[in-house]
Formats: C-alpha cells, structure tokens, sequence
C-alpha cells in the first residue's frame, strides 16, 4: 500500500511518498546498528527493538508521558529508522524516570528502560546533558556522592547519636581518592568536562 | 546472629540519618547486626550515572561491592536506587565474563577486584523473609492502631522482574503486611505502583518535572485519608517529604503536609524506638500529627 508519510528526519520535516517498508530501507540504519552494540555490551534482548510493533502499550503505561511531551515508543521508531538526531538532541529524552513499567510490559520484550538508559548515553557521548546533570556529575567527582552531607545533616547525626560524618568516602580520603582515580580511568571525568562544554558532534 | 554489610549510598546517611539509625536499631532487636561498609561512595545512582555512562557506572558500583567481598558479607541497604545498583551490577557481572574482565581492568588500577561472592539484599526483604510478619507482630509495644497508611513500593525493588527476580511487580503485598503486622491500616489509593517521579535524573535534571508527578501521587493519598506515606526507599522518602515543601512553595499553597516514615522507622516507632533516635522530628513535613495519634 502507499501512503503519504510525514517524517521528522533530522531538522528537515519531508514527505515522502513511499510505503513504510521502502522508507525503512531508505534510513541510515548506522543508528539502529549503533544503539544495538552499545546496549548489547551491557543488556540482553537489546535486538528485539527491531520487532516493535508500535502498539503503544509502552507509552499508555508511561507516567512521565502523562505530563510531559516524551513519548517512549516514538523512541523506539527513532532508533528503527536511524533518526539519530532526533533522538538525541532532544530534551524529553530526559523525562524518562527509568520506572521500567514500559519495559515490564512489552509485549515483543523490548528492553525499552535499558535503550533509554543507552541512548543517553550516546547523547553524552555527542555531547549533549542537561546543565543541572552536569553539576550532579561534578559533585560526584569532588565527593564521590551525588548528596554530599552538610552542617545541618553534621548535626543531625550528633543529634541522634551517630558519627558526625558517616563512615563513608566522606570519612577516609584514600577511599574517596580510588573512586576518583576510577573516575579518571574508566573516562567519566572528561566525558563529563566536554559534555559541559556542549560539545555537538 | 546473621550480619549483613550496610551499604549507606547518599541520602540515608546524608540527608536521613535516623533512618540509618532506625534500621540499625531494629534489626539489632532481632539479631541481625549491621556492619558499616567502610569507604563507600554513591552507589552510583542508577537513573543518574547510568544514564550518563553504563561503564562508569558498573565499575564504581563494583568497586562499592568489592568492599562487602572483603568483609564476607552479604549486603543490605535502605534506598532503591542503591538496590538496583548494586543488585543489577552484581547480576550483570555474574552474567558476563567479558564484562567483568573489562571492569577488573579498571579496579586493578587501585587494587580492587570483583569477585561475585555475595548476594544483595533489600533490607525489605530482611523484614519479609528473614524476620517475618508474625515475629515482628509479637514484639509490639506500641500499636500503630487507627493510622491509615499509603504504602509507597517505588520502582526499582521489584522491577525490571527479568534482573530482581522477586515475582511479579503488579501487585505486591509486603509493605502492606508489615504496615498491618504493626497494627497500622495500610489504605488503598489510585497509581498505587506508580513512579513518585524522581527517578532517572528526573529531580536532578528537570525538578518541575518530577514534582508534577510527586503532587498526582499526593492527591491520591490524601483523597484516600492517609496519615501517612511508608517506602522501603529514602529516595521516594526524600522526593515526597522534600518534595512536598517545594511543591507548597511553588503553587503558593500549604496543602501538602502528609508526614513520611521510612518502613524501618514505622516498625520502629511500634517497636519502642524513641522517634528522636529516629529523627522523626527533622523530616521537613513535620511528623508530628502522627505521634500524637499514636501517643495520644
Ligand atoms: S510496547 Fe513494545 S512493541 Fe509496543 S510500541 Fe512499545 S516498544 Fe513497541
Ligand atoms: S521507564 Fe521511562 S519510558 Fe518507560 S514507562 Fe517509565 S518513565 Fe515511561
């Protein structure tokens, strides 16, 4: 069948007069590929994203879709035809609060909270973060917490009778040195540096 | 006597400290003692740095169990989102030889290494499985009777049920059996199971957000007459109690005032653990209308 279809692909909105299988192979399927090695390093099933079917059980179950304009499933169509870019350098990637009921009940078992936590980071990777990640990520690197304590909390836990600094990294500076060597090591410290730099590649 | 290692992560010890010493308390009254996991750093948070790097994530989250290897014990922790860290780490790389090559490599670069030798556990589960209801019920001294209590699971102790393998996420039970072993009437409301909207960077990263989603929640709990919200996760813990100053502050309004009481300090309060042991009286929604009820 033919049928007229709109495609937001990249920044230029076409329309293409081809049925959907000959707009399928018409994408640069790089993405599609890109996604799959990327989570596959890290997750199982990852290639089952291939077998949406677009039901939209994922996005009627989503309870940041219900106050926000992300729509998990056209995630999942973005990655089948290669939109990187509209994937990517858009905002609402960034809604998603990894409640996994989306994933919970897929019906083709689509590791969909897995993907999301995936293209994410290739949008790090592309240099795209939200600035207030960006100070959470650099409180991890001077602390090695996302919540550092304070005088408040300091005083609490005299109050109630704990040690005024809890026997974490906070408490043994050789400790909180090893998580920041790691976070050199593994490239997070940098990543992070050009990330805030809003580097776009 | 069975010991777990404590993994504190962030918010317990640094924003919740008396749930930290409530669960020590109570589990002490059934022998089952804590030991600090000494030089642990945030787990790293699930939602956050997973979403940022999986690999960093999963090295830093196995260096944190490394140190409960060197102690050979089990771990146990009080937030969610260290569970899913720890726990989806821990599963991940007892799945996965390529995997734990590549995050040995990092350790060994200051001297650590990941074994896979133990288990992670929720300390709901201690409280479930270990103790049990009944148990728990016989060391009651002071009933929680006539408090309605909202029941909040969070997301990530049940799910996703492929990695945490405790059955089905829909319709849980155990919060609500431990609420009612104490004498307290756990109430039902709409969106029970959902999401309180501060996870996966959400809070961090777009507030207004994740306050949108704490507030539906609210409604349904107060519509629902709760005196009070219970979680087994000081995440959600912070999200509403926190949450709820925010969202007064934001709309001009002073309707959102439901106390919240971490699982442990619930027990606790039932179980004659002194509320300022607990650090009831520095939540930010005062918990006080509670107390007078149960202490009237
Ligand atoms: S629930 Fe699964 S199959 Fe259905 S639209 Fe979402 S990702 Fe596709
Ligand atoms: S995991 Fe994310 S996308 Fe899926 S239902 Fe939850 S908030 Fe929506």
């Amino acid at each position: 069948m033919r049928s007229k279809v709109e495609v937001n692909a990249d920044q230029a909105l076409k329309v293409i007069d081809l049925s959907t299988t000959q707009l399928i192979k018409k994408f640069d399927t790089d993405f599609t590929q890109e996604v799959i090695e990327y989570a596959s390093k890290f997750f199982e099933n990852v290639e089952n994203v291939k077998s949406c079917i677009q039901c939209a059980t994922c996005t009627g179950s989503c309870p940041s879709g219900r106050e926000t304009a992300w729509r998990v499933r056209k995630l999942i169509r973005q990655i089948q035809l290669g939109l990187k870019n509209a994937a990517i350098r858009n905002d609402v990637l960034w809604d998603c609060t990894t409640c996994y009921t989306c994933q919970e009940r897929c019906p083709r078992l689509i590791p969909i909270t897995d993907i999301v936590r995936a293209v994410r980071n290739i949008a790090v990777r592309n240099g795209f973060m939200l600035p207030r990640h960006v100070q959470v990520a650099g409180l991890m690197i001077k602390h090695g917490h996302a919540v550092p304590i304070n005088d408040e909390v300091k005083a609490v836990r005299k109050e109630i009778g704990l040690s005024e600094l809890p026997p974490t990294v906070h408490s043994y500076p050789d400790a909180l040195g090893e998580v920041k060597k790691l976070l050199d090591e593994t490239g997070f410290t940098k990543l992070v540096e050009e990330a805030s730099k809003g580097v776009q590649k | 006597m069975s010991k777990y290692a404590y993994f504190l992560g962030c918010l317990t010890p640094n924003r919740y400290p008396g749930i930290e010493a409530a669960t020590i308390d109570l589990l002490r009254m059934f022998d089952i003692e804590l030991d600090y996991m000494k030089g642990t750093s945030c787990c790293p948070a699930p939602g956050v740095f997973g979403s940022f790097d999986l690999e960093t994530w999963l090295t830093v989250a196995a260096r944190n169990i490394s140190i409960a290897e060197e102690m050979g014990r089990d771990i146990t922790l009080t937030c969610n989102g260290c569970f899913a860290t720890l726990q989806e780490a821990d599963h991940m790389l007892k799945g996965n030889r390529e995997l734990v090559k590549l995050i040995n490599n990092h350790l060994s670069k200051v001297g650590r290494q990941y074994k896979g030798t133990v288990n992670v556990v929720h300390v709901i589960e201690i409280l479930y499985n270990e103790i049990g209801p009944e148990k728990i019920r016989d060391r009651v001294v002071q009933p929680l009777d006539g408090i309605k209590v909202a029941c909040h699971y969070g997301c990530h102790f049940l799910k996703p049920s492929s990695v945490r393998q405790k059955g089905n996420p829909e319709n849980p039970t155990m919060l609500e059996e431990l609420v009612e072993a104490v004498g307290a009437t756990p109430v039902e409301y709409k969106d029970k199971k959902m999401c309180c909207g501060a996870g996966g960077g959400v809070r961090a990263g777009k507030i207004d957000v994740a306050l949108e989603m704490t507030r539906k929640k609210l409604d349904a709990m107060i519509e629902a007459g709760a005196d009070c919200i219970t979680t087994p996760c000081v995440f959600c813990q912070f999200q509403f109690d926190q949450g709820q100053t925010e969202i007064n502050n934001k709309l001009g309004v002073e309707k959102y005032k439901v106390p919240v009481v971490f699982i442990t300090q619930l027990i606790g309060l039932a179980l004659g653990i002194s509320p300022r042991r607990m650090g009831l009286h520095r939540h930010r929604i005062p918990v006080k209308p509670v107390l007078d009820k149960i202490f009237h």
